[in-house]
This record gives C-alpha cells, sequence and structure tokens, in this order.
C-alpha cells in the first residue's frame, strides 16, 4: 500500500486493477454485472459463438426493465418484438447459469432500483452494466459506469474491462438545500453548471455538508445523473447512512460488521489529491426546470425560459434555438406558465419509495387536472408492495393518477408507454432529448415534488409555496 | 473485429453539438437481438418525415454525401445512452471515421470495438474541416479525407494535415483486428489469482 493520500476512486481502482500487460490497457476486476434485455442479447450471442461461458455468474444479475409493459402482468406481451427480447434474457440466463429478476418475480424492477435494494450493490465495488445509468450504484461508495455490448461480452468471459484510470473531480457542496429544495433539483442545478460534458473523461465524488446530509436515496439520485454532464461514474465515499441501509439486505455480507469495519477505510484520505475541484453552495439551489432538449438547458422554478440568441457559445447559441424549437417555448415565458399534458413520475432517478412518498405527500387531498394525464411508475415491485403498503397507491389513485407496475415506462419509451407528437410531459426522469419519451414529445425534468404538483395545477408550479393537505 | 489502416473517404458534416444516442439510433429500433442492419434506422427521427420519406433538410439526405464514410461533427457527440447501437448504426451505414471536437466516453470506447475511428481534433480544426467541407460542396463535390491510422494522421489532398493521438493499445488492436476478449483471455491466470487473493475479503 502506497503512503502517499489516495482518493475513494484511488482505493477502489487500485483494489481492482488485475494487471497491466505492458502496452496495453489495464484489466479492471469487476465485482458485480447487472444484465437487462436491451443491451445484452448480441454479448451472450457473442459468448455462444465462440464458445465461451459466463466466468462468474454468481456475479452477474440480470432483470428485464427496459421493454416490458407495466399494465398487467399477467396479460401476454403485445408487442413480439418486446417479448423476443424478454424471452432471450430469459433464455440467456437460462443457458449461462445467471441470476434472472424475470417478469413476475417479486423483486424484478428497474436494474438500477434493485441492485441497491437487494444489497447486490455494496461500498467498495466495482459494478458496470450495459446502460449508462450504472452511475447510480455509486451512491453507496461504489465504483459504477455504463459500458457498450461489446464490454459486456467481456465482462460475461472475463469478468474484468479493459479500462484507462480516469480523471478525478470532486464537487464539493457546502451548506444544505432549502426545505422543497429536493436531490433531483440538486444534480440538475450541477449539471447546469457543468454542461453536459463538464465531467467527460472524470468521476466525480461528490464530497460537502450538502451531501453527507442526503439520505441513501437521495444520494442515488445525485450518483445516477452524473452521465449527464458527462462523467463516467458518480460516486459518495460510503458512512453511517450507507451501513444502515445496507444492514439486513437479501445479498448484504452475511458478516456484516466485518464488512463495515472494511468499508470504514474507503474513504478518501485526508490530502488526497482530485485532479479537479469544483464547489458550489446548496443554499444557492432553487427547484429546478429543464426548458431544453439536454439535461443542462434547465432554470429555477421562478425564472423564465432564456433567450438562446443572447447566449455567448455559438454551440450553445444553436442547440438552444434548435431546443426551443422542438420544444415548442418562446425566450420570456415564465416557467410557473407552461402548460402541461402528462406527467411521469417513475425512473431509475426518481421511482424509490421516497420520491413516492414524496410526491403522494403533494397530491394527498387534490385532484389531478382535467387537462393532465398522470401515471406512476414504481421502480421495483418492492417499491411498489411497500407503497401499497403505506396506502400512498390510493392516494395517487384516488386523485387521478394511473398506478404502474415497475420498469423503465416512459423514461424512454420503449414499451407502449410514450408521449404522442406534441404532448408536453413533466417528468422526474433524467433525459429530456428529443423523442426520448416519444417521437415529438416534450420534456421537461423536474423532481418528484414538483411533478406532483404540476399534475395537480396543469401547469409548473413553485413546490416552495405549496399548500400541503 | 474489422481492422482499420488507412481510409479515404467523403466527409458528412452535421453541424450540431451534444449528438445524443438516442438521435443517432432511436429506442424504438433498440429491440432487435442482432448486431447487424441497423444502417438504415441510423438518425431516424431526423431523416425521414413522419410519412416514411426522407427529409431533404437533413444534411446526411444531401445527394452530395452519398456514400459518405467519414462524419464530422460538433462537440460531445454520441453523449447520453449507452447503446452501442449507436456505432452499429454509423458502422452499418458506411461510416469508418467520426470527427469531433469531444466525444462522449462510452460512445468513444464503443467505437473502437466496431472498427470504427473516433477522432478528436481542436475546436478550430474541426471549425476549419466544417469550412472546407462548405467550400467544396459549393464548388460542386463532396470533399474527402485520408486517415492514416499508423501514423494517426488525418489530411486532405488541398493542405490540411493534422495528427491525433489513439490510446496505443486501441490502436493496436484496430490495426490488427485483434479479438479483444481472446487477449485478455491470455491473462487468464492473473484474474484467477486476483479471484482467489479477494474471495477470502468478500466475506463469503
Ligand atoms: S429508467 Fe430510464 S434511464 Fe433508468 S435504466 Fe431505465 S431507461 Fe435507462
Amino acid at each position: 500500500m502506497s503512503s502517499t493520500p489516495r482518493t475513494l476512486l484511488d482505493k477502489i481502482w487500485d483494489a481492482h486493477v488485475v494487471c497491466t500487460p505492458p502496452g496495453e490497457l489495464p484489466l479492471l476486476y469487476v465485482d458485480r454485472h447487472l444484465v437487462h434485455e436491451v443491451t445484452s442479447p448480441q454479448a451472450f450471442e457473442g459468448l455462444r459463438l465462440a464458445g465461451r461461458r459466463v466466468r462468474r455468474p454468481d456475479a452477474t444479475f440480470a432483470t428485464p426493465d427496459h421493454n416490458i409493459p407495466t399494465t398487467d402482468r399477467r396479460l401476454p406481451i403485445a408487442d413480439p418484438i418486446s417479448k423476443q427480447q424478454i424471452d432471450t434474457l430469459r433464455n440467456n440466463c437460462l443457458e449461462f447459469g445467471v441470476r434472472l429478476f424475470d417478469l413476475g418475480d417479486a423483486d424484478q424492477g428497474i436494474v438500477h432500483v434493485i441492485g441497491p435494494e437487494l444489497g447486490i450493490t455494496q461500498p467498495g465495488m466495482t459494478i458496470v452494466c450495459g446502460d449508462s445509468h450504472t452511475a447510480t450504484h455509486g451512491a453507496l461508495g461504489a465504483l459504477a459506469f455504463g459500458i457498450g455490448t461489446s464490454e459486456v461480452e467481456h465482462v460475461l468471459a472475463t469478468q474484468t474491462l479493459r479500462q484507462a484510470k480516469p480523471k478525478s473531480l470532486e464537487l464539493r457542496v457546502e451548506g444544505s438545500l432549502h426545505p422543497g429544495v429536493t436531490a433531483k433539483d440538486l444534480v440538475l442545478y450541477l449539471i447546469g453548471k457543468l454542461s453536459t460534458e463538464g465531467g467527460t473523461g472524470h468521476v466525480i465524488e461528490y464530497t460537502g455538508p450538502c451531501i453527507r446530509r442526503l439520505g441513501m436515496e437521495e444520494r442515488m439520485t445525485v450518483c445516477n445523473m452524473s452521465i449527464e454532464a458527462g462523467a463516467r461514474a458518480g460516486m459518495i465515499a460510503p458512512d453511517q447512512i450507507t451501513f444502515d441501509y445496507l444492514r439486513g439486505r437479501d445479498y448484504a455480507p452475511r458478516n456484516f460488521d466485518r464488512a463495515v469495519a472494511e468499508w470504514e477505510r474507503l474513504p478518501g484520505d485526508p490530502g488526497a489529491v482530485f485532479d479537479r475541484v469544483e464547489i458550489f453552495q446548496g443554499g444557492d439551489v432553487v427547484p429546478q426546470v429543464t426548458w431544453g432538449t439536454n439535461p443542462a438547458q434547465v432554470v429555477g422554478i421562478d425564472a423564465t425560459v432564456p433567450d438562446p440568441t443572447a447566449f455567448g457559445d455559438p454551440n450553445e447559441r444553436e442547440s438552444g434555438s434548435r431546443a426551443l424549437d422542438y420544444m415548442g417555448l418562446k425566450g420570456g415565458t415564465k416557467i410557473v406558465d407552461i402548460p402541461l399534458d402528462r406527467v411521469f413520475i417513475g425512473s431509475c432517478t426518481n421511482s424509490r419509495i421516497e420520491d413516492l412518498r414524496a410526491a403522494a405527500s403533494v397530491v394527498r387531498g387534490y385532484r389531478v387536472a382535467p387537462t393532465v394525464h398522470a401515471m406512476v411508475v414504481p421502480g421495483s415491485g418492492r417499491v411498489k408492495r411497500q407503497a401499497e403498503q403505506e396506502g400512498l397507491d390510493r392516494v395517487f389513485r384516488d386523485a387521478g393518477f394511473e398506478w404502474r407496475e415497475a420498469g423503465c415506462s416512459m423514461c424512454l419509451g420503449m414499451n407502449p408507454d410514450t408521449l404522442t407528437p406534441g404532448q408536453r410531459c413533466a417528468s422526474t426522469s433524467n433525459r429530456n432529448f428529443e423523442g426520448r419519451q416519444g417521437k415529438g414529445g416534450r420534456t421537461h425534468l423536474v423532481s418528484p415534488a414538483m411533478a406532483a404538483a404540476a399534475a395537480v395545477t396543469g401547469h409548473f408550479t413553485d413546490i416552495r409555496h405549496w399548500l400541503y393537505r | 473485429m474489422q481492422s482499420f489502416v488507412t481510409h479515404t473517404g467523403i466527409v458528412a458534416s452535421l453541424d450540431r453539438a451534444n449528438v445524443d444516442t438516442d438521435q443517432i439510433i432511436p429506442k424504438q429500433f433498440l429491440k432487435r437481438i442482432e448486431r447487424t442492419g441497423f444502417g438504415q434506422f441510423l438518425f431516424f427521427d431526423w431523416r425521414f418525415l413522419p410519412d416514411g420519406a426522407p427529409n431533404p433538410d437533413f444534411e446526411l439526405n444531401r445527394p452530395i454525401v452519398a456514400g459518405a464514410s467519414v462524419l464530422l461533427a460538433r462537440r460531445n457527440f454520441g453523449c447520453g445512452s449507452s447503446r452501442e447501437h449507436a456505432p452499429w448504426a454509423l458502422a452499418d451505414y458506411g461510416f469508418k471515421v467520426v470527427i469531433a471536437p469531444t466525444f462522449a466516453d462510452i460512445f468513444f470506447n464503443n467505437c473502437f470495438q466496431n472498427g470504427m475511428v473516433p477522432i478528436r481534433l481542436p475546436e478550430a480544426d474541426v471549425e476549419e474541416l466544417f469550412r472546407r467541407t462548405r467550400a467544396a460542396e459549393a464548388a460542386g463535390g463532396p470533399y474527402r479525407l485520408h486517415v492514416d491510422l499508423p501514423s494517426c494522421n488525418v489530411s486532405d489532398d488541398a493542405g490540411f494535415s493534422r495528427s491525433f493521438t489513439v490510446d496505443p493499445f486501441r490502436k493496436r488492436c484496430l490495426l490488427e483486428g485483434l479479438d479483444d476478449i481472446g487477449l485478455s483471455l491470455q491473462h487468464v491466470d492473473k484474474i484467477a489469482a486476483w479471484e482467489a487473493a479477494h474471495a477470502a475479503l468478500a466475506g463469503e
């Protein structure tokens, strides 16, 4: 062990480099490999063609989430191509001995929701998945990032990945968040400051008192969106909040106290140096709403839609104008004056129990505006059952929300849950790209509480002034 | 994997920043379980009108760039989703090279797995290439670039010549068309040794 002070990233990296053969990139050991139906079929097929096996089926976990219907699970899947992809995952898991949380399994859900929830995700681990929001798992102090399908195949076959060590970026958030301001608002604010490529080539470690105060699920929301700032991964050093969250979960270490003793050594050493440091104030953050077609195109709820022609950077000017055109908005419009057609509460960013509680507390005693079609899609079967035990489903249904089965749903609209052209949606998901939720659909990213308030009033509403019933 | 040594081809320019992989290949085409055949869906929502006819306003639909194999783009190309369907679609459409000032990390890595070279050039050089592309097209012909991977050079026949950097390992894999899984499996003894050393730590 070297005596140079090391960051959390350094420690996890050093512990996982299997070897760096001369003239080659390091081989990084992968502790947990999460697999879903969309980015894995070609990888399993590659294994089959080469006569290879899955090296660590015991460290590989699969679930269908992207493509699945969120309506009644007892009905057959209507789309034959979706069905084929889900069947293919099932057959591949059977053939290669991989644990599958299948449709109908009580623990099925969005891969980034069930990993932490089942305790599969643990501090100090390297975790990969053929999905860019794998950074979510970094909230527990893991190094977790998204990979392409060829790399999925590489990990299946070798349990390692060829990786150059990324640079480190400390995002320090001082102070604390004001009431009504959530982890989602914080991360949208940070992306707005960093830009969509500000984190490229870096792993972000979120530090500072504002981050330490966040609960486990709020930390997941923050780390989840690291990719939207271009970062390879996002992570938060584990602490008592992390350990308390993990204790007793299905896949948590059996000798938990010994594991905690190991995990306590993970946080960066005093004096450890990051390649880059940026400092922000939690108190500066207000509830955020995106106005454009990338997550960095974001403003506070009390602001107006910006006028891109006034932007200094020509790229930003061009993409801002194109975005307003697509979004059907004009510079100068007050954010609170933007009316909505749809509200989507769900996705790996904001579909956990605390998200649903926050949204339900806003909705309680109100009705969804007659002009709005609103739905809640829990992140996992467990979240759904927990919410139902707490009566949250009733709160949502009574208000006029649809209450669905777990999956990615309208976060990317690969299943039947999509926007129609021109529809405007307040969404708790992570991407407002053109067509993301359906061709021609217009997505505004917000927190669960802000989405809930917008569903009730029919337009964006400052949650800080909400009258809770 | 398909190897890449040198390539000369027609340049198609896409003058937009932050082109995300949702645009490169929209989600409705991710349900296929094959690696091939994605080129027909490349930039689908931009490339085709609602009635299915090619959108005459979309850059790649201009007759002058027919058969293009070098894509010239702006900052942060390939951001968003990790879907390797994006490089699959670009490669299947016929692109061998993508040039931009910056790329998103996952997309950048995915290119190498598919015999495609992503080239990062300084913003001013990319601007110059946009200028030269426009000038060549205004003069009636497509613009062509030549990429030489062994010397890491990109050039045209009118004096533009720049070097670019590629990780030496990625370069070797491209030049030799190596199966990188096979290469990694040569170190299987080290992988096994790592596993043995860490089995105790895992607490199981
Ligand atoms: S919820 Fe959305 S962002 Fe998350 S894994 Fe599913 S599709 Fe990807």
